[in-house]
């Protein structure tokens, strides 16, 4: 890796040849002398290939020996235009490619995506509706943490966990699988609603789930919180201060970590959040431990988020009674003159939305989740739709935490960040 | 009855039968481990493990190895070729080759003469199995630098430091039981714990500690698997390996496992014998005895089949043991950072078999001096002595003072704090706008 230096002539007022055209630019590299080989860093691929990047990640790592001089991340491997493909969508047809985006916790992304279009709409929805989104989004953030204790307890090179949370995933799987139809690309909300209602039974499931993960993240809990190998492998790895920690945009468990009691559900409240008695996680490190601590107790905050939400849920309809919005049932579409217009004009042309812009801030799985659309007046379409992806900006960190450690180190750090890869490259 | 060894060409018959059985059970308990491994995990894990391929999966060996030499084999382009191959070979030598100093079971009386089970009972039994293991290195590390891979290269930068470090403290923790047995040879050291009436785990427990802990680093076994790491290094010096070379990799770390916990068994845990004086059996100035009287006479003693294969099934029991201590803790600990491992290598393991080393000698010698007679009150003594340093060692391991910050883990780091709306002086949405 011999450093070259290439000298290009930029000048503004080129120097002139005699046939009055600029001299050629001297474009051919000037060598310089080899430098000394002897401490020279290594350059390393860390992905997009690799176990331990959560997807197709490529971190550029520059090694000294081990120790990590510096790392780059490389982004875009997954890059799909979700924010552009959204704007040749209409506001319904769009919920298909939220799930995309963060498929370890897809009902977020649901939920977060129409509740920024029912805002923008001024679209009040249903109690029940309200209830059951708070239900389906504690349990993904349930099923995205889940997932990112057992990567990262793979990571560390403890395998059990890793089975043991993914054991419990999968009744979250079935549970996705009754309420939707689909494990992963959930789709289930619709502006104004979901896409159905609960299925019969399906609160018993999720009862069912709730009585036996306690128990599961308690195991966990005993392989890893008090394990000394654990414990050496990050405390003190990946520190990150409050006020760095908040320039950085970090939010989420990232950032309650470092000290900052900065929640969405309890700072900016929506669905009535601030009715639901549950508590934050703070930490006060900063560092991979602290995150680790933070994200399972939220997991177990979840846990009593989703009794209370259990126990309040109302009866009623879920879907707002507008025919405007809501799609009315196929019976009347077959057999009511009025229903069957406007099931034909919600599915041709789409809702109306009116003329402006809004931006709503949820607190995903990952950190803040925002959702920013733009509409014109009338428009079955967004005319702009951009989403603020935690993981994105949760990303943005890991330079900084991983200067200095050694690879390992770096490893451990990009676990403890908790990315998808799907909402960064989006 | 006068027992002699078994002599002339009936001696050469019985050196090849041992050396084809020990070699063949070697291998298939080796392609078992592979199973047991599996299944143990399962277990653990709480799913199902191989279970398609024959009865409860126990043909899932045989269609590994099959797989394995059908698969195709790479050589990367850019790979030291002769180097390449050779270290798969030079891994796989040492892992097997060190089972020939172990004995196995109590001396087998034939027609033709008692035959000793073992494949060569060398007089420098231990200094042969130090030899042997530290050349397993060589492969690692000529495996991880011919690949021309960059983690490969990690790896076996990993590797040889990782394992040159804990040789050192794997030797010093020996130095105890040498000095107890007051010889290298591995017949010798289990003629020794039958005497002493006591296996020497007890009296040496911080050197059976210490030396477990080593023999797991020195088999590259989580939580010490610093030059595979699959989540850091891909799978370190092995990346670009396939087929039978990885394959030879493969084998080789599990007969390391098998040859180590082997040892263990030898050195710490009786070997062969068996509790009692009935299975004793020893070559002493020409005769097979069983101990001595107490007015210094010897007894002879009486071999016999099934005191052989009782004893042979004393020895695969601790040896299973061992195996099953390896796999229960790969699958419950998390692995160390590897500058980790490098620090409790020489700032922990080392002094502390230093020290401990010396405090055995002294122990030794003063109980010779006082003139305590060689047998169990000896040991208890020594069990003494040795239980105080292993608590001594446990707590100061216990009080996080090898792992940095682990002493604060028992106080509570995360506070939760239930935060009313608006108090955390972030603006709500009306007010901002």
């Amino acid at each position: 890796m011999a450093e070259r230096t290439i000298e290009l002539n930029v000048s503004r007022n080129p120097e002139m040849g005699v046939d009055g055209l600029p001299k050629a630019s001297p474009l051919a590299p000037i060598d310089i002398a080899e430098p000394d080989l002897g401490t020279e860093e290594m350059l390393i691929n860390i992905g997009p290939q690799h176990p331990a990047t959560h997807g197709v990640l490529r971190l550029i790592c520059e090694l000294d020996g081990e120790t990590v001089v510096d790392v780059t991340p490389d982004i875009g491997f997954l890059h799909s235009s979700f924010e552009k493909l959204g704007e040749y969508r209409t506001w319904n047809q769009i919920v298909t490619l939220t799930d995309r985006m963060d498929y370890l916790a897809p009902l977020i992304y649901n939920c977060a995506y129409v509740m920024s279009v029912e805002k923008l709409m001024g679209i009040e929805v249903t109690e029940r509706c309200k209830v059951v989104r708070v239900i389906i989004m504690e349990m993904d953030r349930i099923f995205g943490h889940l997932l990112w204790l057992g990567t990262t307890a793979i990571d560390v090179g403890a395998f059990t966990p890793f089975l043991y949370a993914f054991q419990q995933r999968e009744k979250i799987y079935k549970l996705h699988e009754s309420l939707t139809g689909a494990r992963i690309t959930t789709s289930a909300t619709r502006v104004g609603g979901m896409m159905a209602d609960l299925p019969e039974g399906w609160i018993d499931q999720l009862n069912d789930f709730l009585d036996h993960f306690p128990n599961t993240l308690g195991e966990i809990d005993r392989l890893l919180t008090g394990n000394q190998i654990h414990i050496g492998r990050t405390q003190g790895v990946g520190v990150i201060g409050a006020d760095e920690a908040i320039n950085y945009g970090l939010t989420g468990a990232n950032l309650r970590a470092a000290g900052v009691d900065y929640d969405v559900r309890k700072d900016q409240p929506y669905y009535d959040y601030e009715t639901y008695d549950f508590e934050v996680p703070i930490g006060e490190h900063g560092d991979c431990y602290d995150r680790y601590l933070c994200r399972m107790e939220e997991m177990r905050q979840s846990v009593r988020i989703l009794r209370q939400a259990i126990d309040r849920l109302p009866g009623g309809p879920i879907n707002v009674q507008d025919p405007n919005i809501s799609l009315p049932s196929k019976t009347d579409c077959m057999s009511d003159m009025e229903s069957m217009i406007h099931h034909f004009k919600l599915i041709t042309d789409g809702i109306p939305a009116p003329e402006g812009d809004c931006y709503m801030a949820i607190e995903g799985s990952k950190g803040e989740l925002g959702m920013y659309v733009v509409a014109e007046e009338g428009g079955t379409k967004p005319v702009r739709w951009r989403i603020r992806p935690p993981s994105f900006v949760n990303l943005s960190a890991i330079p900084k935490l991983a200067r200095g450690h050694l690879v390992s180190d770096l490893i451990m750090i990009n676990a403890s960040l908790d990315i998808v890869l799907g909402e960064i490259d989006r | 009855m006068d027992y002699q060894p078994i002599s002339g060409v009936w001696s050469y018959v019985a050196m090849s039968l041992k050396v084809t059985l020990i070699f063949t059970v070697v291998m298939v308990v080796v392609a078992y481990t592979t199973l047991a491994e599996r299944r143990v995990s399962a277990w653990i894990q709480d799913r199902h493990g191989p279970n398609r391929v024959g009865p409860f999966g126990l043909l899932q060996p045989i269609a590994d190895g099959i797989k394995n030499i059908l698969k195709e084999e790479t050589l990367p382009a850019t790979a030291s070729r002769v180097f390449f191959i050779l270290a798969p070979i030079l891994v796989l030598f040492p892992s097997l080759v060190t089972f020939a100093v172990i004995p196995i079971a109590a001396p087998l009386p034939t027609p033709a003469g008692v035959v000793d089970m073992i494949i060569a009972d060398i007089p420098i039994g231990i200094l042969y199995v130090l030899a042997f293991s530290s050349l397993a290195v060589y492969g690692v590390v000529l495996g991880g630098w011919a690949s021309n891979n960059k983690y490969a290269f990690l790896g076996g930068l990993r590797a040889s430091a990782q394992m040159v470090s804990y040789e050192v403290a794997l030797g010093l923790s020996l130095l105890a039981v040498l000095m107890l047995a007051g010889n290298v040879t591995l017949t010798e050291i289990v003629w020794q714990q039958q005497q002493l009436g006591m296996w020497f785990a007890f009296p040496l427990s911080l050197a059976f500690i210490l030396f477990v802990i080593s023999a797991f680093a020195e088999t590259n076994r989580l939580p010490f698997d610093m030059p595979e790491a699959e989540s850091e290094l891909v799978t370190g010096y092995h990346t670009e390996y396939s087929a039978m070379k990885f394959s030879a990799f493969m084998i080789s770390e599990f007969g390391h496992m098998v040859t180590a916990s082997a040892l263990m068994a030898t050195l710490f845990l009786g070997g062969w014998d068996l509790p009692g004086s009935w299975d004793n059996a020893h070559w002493y100035q020409g005769q097979l005895i069983s101990g001595f009287a107490a007015d210094g006479s010897v007894i002879l003693a009486s071999p016999a089949l099934w005191k052989t294969l009782a004893t042979f099934g004393g020895f695969a029991a601790k040896t299973g043991f061992f195996l099953v201590l390896y796999i229960w803790i790969r699958w419950t600990l998390p692995r160390f950072r590897y500058d980790q491992v490098m620090s409790l290598g020489w700032k922990v393991m080392l002094p502390t078999a230093l020290a401990y080393a010396m405090l055995m000698a002294g122990t030794i010698l003063t109980l010779d001096e006082i003139g305590l007679a060689y047998g169990f009150g000896y040991g208890l003594v020594l069990t003494a002595v040795s239980g105080m340093a292993t608590v001594g060692f446990v707590f100061m391991l216990d009080r996080g003072r090898t792992i940095t910050g682990a002493a604060a883990q028992r106080t509570q780091r995360i506070q939760t704090k239930t935060i009313q709306v608006g108090e955390a002086g972030h603006p709500q949405p009306e007010e901002a706008a």
